[in-house]
């Protein structure tokens, strides 16, 4: 492989070689960081300002030149609400409902994911045989696209699934999942937290490998109790890794989308519409195509993760100085 | 059968049998059922003809109803054996079923049609695959176009990215420049805003570049990863100077050092960031669903959100090229989950 | 030389352009198709004639999921990387992008032979194009299994029955037969309208603006909420989904596991294909109400794009399919209704159609008279796809219960306001 580029690399290498020779350019720190900066500045930067632009104009026209300046008014209409809490009473309900549900499947997911892969983690952690081979099931789930994910537990759920036959053989009553409210929402983050929850659990494994193993020897010899040590040395050394899985956690967890839109398509009504989704519908897939009030909600969105982000540096200095 | 028993009584180190052990043994088995029971389920019902789908409750194992060559029919016809009524303990072969009623010959005496109570027949059946479902893929579908575009974003994206960012990764460890803290907060900035939150211009520019409706727009918005290149730069940082120095010495110009020495060392993150490189674009959604829209562009992954809730929706057809999207990255993962494992665990990124 | 290609070569030539036999160079058009039974592969045996007739030429066929037509379609055109034609359902909307035929076609054949469905395409009343060729003339209405009513011992509804007469009938078959669903309506605004409509809503008001909700239109869907709640609607179509997106129940109806569906006349050609003869089924048309017995006028064409690097040659191939011999062959294929005076005239010969859809057929062809007068203003205004699109959104969301029908109700008035001052 690195035979075969040798050419091409020495192609590359004569124009740098003769700004090093000729000109004497000592750091071509700025050569090597242009093709990356390049991508960087087209496809993270500029979209960020553009976004502002989308976010500050109206009509359902794709052209910033064809878009009226409209000002605050995406924003203000996406903000305007009696209570926050109920969306009935916002303008566009359709956002908070979103909004909220964000909230809840984060909460949820976050939770339930980081538990289990702690659980996961600390018993993988044991003198185990075959341990390669449970870590590896365990994360098998993460390769999947969300796509895959979200038709296998379709296949299961669907009103002559597997799960009715079984329910259906052991004598109880069928149910429809994927068409009730609650039990939609439910099985979403369930999936969400069977196709993440190896990932984590990975990295809470790694963690605790890295706790040395005299502090538990000596704890043997004070015949500490298993919860006590728990307690007393594994979270407390843990802690640092446990906060970056849940922040990274959370992020990954507010930008879901994929499988759950697969999965239900944001049904039935608005009970699983998470806001990635409603900036996805609003944008592209309705009539009119209403960008302004999706790029003002994605800025939003992108207000909330940048606040997250700074408190996962901010805890971490902490943890480190402490 | 010694190994397992052995492996079942295995205990905590000092011969004392310890309850936590058990406790361990049984969640990770239903740790094992719960992450592999439902695809194998899938795999299994991949191999179903779409009449066996139907079935409630399903079978475990695919069963298909013989058939038997009936002079005057076209089609083979499905066998029954009939269960009561008037030809109980005959078997017979099915013509066609109107509602309650199924219209039913004997294979010897094809002339006579004969009306049997629905409720009365019991279908003869063997283990069978039905191969069909993906021998159709590639016939109705344009299966192997769908596969070589997602085979070809993988590659493309991961290749481009690796030496993209191992460039810039290069820059921000062994430099000192003007700037450096800033290109590394901007860095660190990309990380927080996501590709989701700016779908809307990034649809645009990658329209104004041309890149709509083609592979490239896929593949270029996504090759530099803020990712990659912290993940690279934390490991060339502990690659000592004193072997570029030396290099310098050597009269080696900036491109052979980082071609030839920073490259080959930094080997193993490379090799992980080129492992998750290649699992999120095959497994890429979003992006490819707004900037590709002609069907022969689709990636393996649009097709079968496509052909879900499609007109034509054949769970047979959608099982089976679930199976074939899932089936590449599980090859993967069996050679290099090792890899994958300590890599993610030594980065923590995703 | 065929009588055909003279009269291209003259109207060609009439339009000013050079068409000596193959002078057109190699030249590739693509057209997005999507598909109900055999729209796609009927046009496809059609082009293969044109393309003998038009060396060099290539018409490349894209089969896309429907919903591909309805999402990506027009985010692709409003980026510019859209194909050169497509077969598209939302005739008004898509106005701005299409490409004007009349400099390339005979306007006064054309306008002769498709008069009405012309307007559909049109931006104004005052605009005078000539964009779609109208290939699906459809009309909604129902489907049932006469099979299942025989065999409950029900009477199937007389054409004058209502909607609770039906959803009585369908919901006592069901009982009586074990079959899982009473009724379904596909998940679309479309298809909704029709029922409204019977129900004495008017969708615009006096000055021919668009209101969407009256008193007629919640009566209704307080109507199809109910019957969602009590079970005679199959919850699955329209509860299972989110957003706006389309769903339909057909594939139920084939399984025999419907008894009463909603859908429209391109169903056709699939049930004769997929039902064969599980079961009888029929066309009964749409029920009654106070504002008469209507269902929604509608349907596809076939539309080029005025970003088209070749104009004349989509217009050309347009034109050819809208040629009385090729027209007819695409219609008795693909089992539609015609749209084309001289075709429907003559009458089609459905050749290869079972004698059950040939009296499907018929059956639609006599419900063209009931249609209302709102229904083909709702058809032929160029916003309907965003009245549509509110229209599932929020009825969805008092089925499932988060809002009440009044709220509901009350926001679809207040998204269409919205969408009336976004669109352009």
């Amino acid at each position: 492989m690195l035979m075969i580029l040798e050419p091409v690399m020495r192609v590359i290498e004569w124009p740098i070689k003769f700004l090093q020779d000729k000109l004497g350019l000592k750091n071509p720190a700025w050569i090597f960081l242009f093709p990356n900066l390049v991508l960087f500045g087209l496809f993270a930067f500029l979209p960020v300002i553009l976004n502002f632009a989308y976010a500050v104009t109206g009509t359902d026209a794709i052209l910033l030149s064809d878009r009226p300046f409209v000002g605050g008014s995406n924003f203000t209409a996406l903000l305007d609400c009696e209570n926050f809490a109920d969306p009935n009473t916002c303008r566009d309900d359709l956002f908070w409902r979103a909004v909220w549900n964000t909230l809840r499947f984060v909460v949820l997911q976050v939770s339930l994911m980081v538990a289990f892969a702690l659980i996961t983690a600390i018993i993988l952690n044991r003198e185990i045989r075959a341990r390669g081979f449970f870590r590896a099931v365990f994360f098998f789930p993460v390769l999947l696209s969300p796509v895959v994910v979200a038709l296998i537990w379709k296949w299961i759920l669907q009103r002559e699934g597997i799960l009715n036959a079984w329910l259906d053989g052991m004598g109880l009553e069928t149910f429809n999942w994927l068409l009730d409210r609650s039990w939609a929402f439910g099985w979403s983050v369930f999936l969400s937290v069977w196709a993440h929850m190896g990932f984590y659990t990975l990295i809470l494994l790694a963690g605790l490998q890295a706790i040395p193993r005299d502090v538990y020897e000596a704890a043997k010899m004070d015949r500490a109790s298993p919860w006590r040590v728990f307690r007393r040395i594994t979270l407390p050394l843990l802690m640092p890794t446990m906060l970056v899985v849940l922040v990274l956690a959370t992020i990954k967890g507010v930008q879901t989308f994929e499988e759950v839109y697969a999965f239900t398509g944001g049904g039935p009504g608005s009970a699983t519409t998470l806001i990635i989704q409603y900036v996805y519908e609003t944008g592209f897939a309705g009539a009119p195509r209403l960008f302004g009030p999706a790029a003002a909600a994605s800025l939003l969105l992108a207000a909330v993760l940048v606040v997250l982000t700074i408190i996962q540096l901010w805890i971490n200095r902490k943890n480190v100085d402490g | 059968m010694a190994k397992v028993i052995s492996f079942l009584t295995r205990t905590r180190g000092h011969g004392k049998p310890d309850w936590t052990d058990w406790v361990s043994y049984i969640y990770l088995g239903l740790g094992v059922l719960l992450m592999f029971l439902p695809v194998i389920w899938l795999g299994l019902s991949s191999f179903k003809t779409d009449a066996e789908l139907a079935r409630f409750p399903p079978r475990i194992l695919p069963m298909e109803a013989e058939t038997v060559v009936v002079p005057g029919y076209d089609e083979p016809l499905a066998l029954f054996e009939i269960t009561d009524g008037e030809y109980a303990g005959e078997t017979l072969a099915q013509i066609r079923r109107i509602g309650l009623v199924a219209q039913m010959v004997r294979p010897d005496d094809p002339e006579t049609r004969l009306k049997v109570n629905i409720q009365d027949r019991k279908p003869i059946e063997s283990f069978s695959l039905a191969t069909d479902n993906y021998v159709e893929l590639f016939e109705k579908f344009n299966f192997l176009k769908f596969f070589m575009n997602s085979v070809f974003i993988t590659a493309t994206a991961t290749i481009i990215m690796l030496v993209v960012n191992s460039m810039a990764a290069f820059a921000l460890s062994k430099y000192q420049f003007k700037g450096r803290m800033v290109v590394l907060a901007l860095v660190i900035g990309t990380l927080m805003i996501p590709q989701t939150v700016v779908l809307v211009p990034l649809f645009l520019i990658t329209k104004e570049l041309n890149m709509a409706d083609s592979l490239w727009g896929v593949i270029i918005p996504g090759a530099a990863t803020p990712t990659g290149v912290f993940l690279l730069r934390q490991y060339m940082l502990t690659i000592p100077d004193e072997i570029l120095d030396a290099a310098r010495m050597d009269k080696a110009s900036e491109w052979k050092i980082f071609w030839r020495i920073i490259i080959p060392l930094s080997a193993p993150a490379i090799a992980v960031l080129a492992i998750l490189a290649i699992m999120w674009r095959w497994n890429d959604f979003l992006w490819p669903l707004i900037v590709l829209s002609s069907t022969e562009n689709f990636t393996l992954q649009l097709a079968l959100n496509s052909f879900q809730g499609d007109l034509e929706t054949q769970w047979s057809n959608l099982l089976a090229m679930t199976m074939l999207v899932l089936l590449p990255i599980a090859c993967v993962f069996a050679f290099l989950q090792k890899y994958i494992a300590t890599g993610i665990a030594s980065t923590g990124g995703k | 030389m065929s009588t055909l290609k003279k009269a291209l070569a003259v109207s060609v030539a009439a339009a000013g352009l050079t068409a000596g036999a193959g002078a057109v160079s190699a030249q590739e058009i693509t057209y997005m198709c999507s598909s109900d039974g055999t729209e796609c592969s009927t046009a496809r045996e059609i082009f293969d004639r044109f393309e003998a007739e038009n060396p060099g030429v290539t018409v490349k066929i894209d089969e896309v999921p429907y919903k591909a037509i309805l999402e990506s379609l027009p985010v692709q055109l409003a980026a510019g990387t859209g194909p050169d034609m497509a077969k598209v359902t939302d005739l008004g909307g898509l106005n701005k992008f299409y490409l004007d035929l009349s400099p390339y076609v005979d306007t006064a054949a054309w306008e002769e032979n498709f008069g009405g469905t012309l307007d559909w395409y049109r931006a104004s009343a005052d605009d005078k194009g000539i964009y779609g060729l109208h290939s699906q003339l459809t009309i909604t209405g129902a489907y049932i299994n006469k099979t299942l009513f025989d065999q409950a011992g029900v009477a199937v509804p007389g054409a004058d029955a209502t909607w609770d007469d039906w959803a009585a009938a369908s919901r006592m078959v069901a009982e009586k037969t074990g079959t899982d669903f009473p009724m379904a309506m596909d998940r679309s605004g479309h298809r909704i309208a029709g029922p409204a409509i019977s129900y004495g809503a008017k969708l615009f008001d006096d000055n021919g603006d668009a209101i969407l909700v009256d008193d007629g239109f919640t009566a209704y869907v307080q109507k199809f909420v109910d019957w969602h709640e009590d079970g005679t609607m199959a919850r699955d179509v329209w509860a299972g989904q989110g957003g706006s997106s389309y769903q339909d129940a057909a594939q139920e109806f084939i399984n025999g596991q419907l008894v009463y569906y909603y859908s429209g006349s391109w169903q056709v050609g699939r049930m004769d294909r997929d039902v064969g003869d599980l079961f009888d089924w029929v066309v009964v048309g749409s029920p009654c109400g106070a504002g008469g017995c209507t269902g929604m006028p509608g349907g596809a064409g076939i539309v080029g794009f005025s970003d088209t690097e070749h104009p004349e040659l989509v217009a050309k191939a347009i034109d050819y399919l809208a040629q009385e011999e090729n027209y007819a062959e695409m219609t008795a294929k693909t089992k539609n209704i015609p749209a084309h005076a001289a075709v429907a005239a003559k009458g089609v010969d459905y050749a290869g159609a079972s004698a059950g859809a040939a009296a499907a057929l018929n059956a639609w062809g006599a419900q063209v008279g009931k249609l209302e007068g709102p229904a083909f203003m709702y058809q032929g205004y160029k916003n309907n796809r965003a009245m549509f699109n509110i229209t599932v959104q929020r009825v969805t969301q008092a089925i499932v219960g988060e809002l009440s029908v009044e709220d509901a109700m009350m926001r679809a008035k207040e998204d269409l306001a919205q969408a009336l001052a976004e669109a352009n």
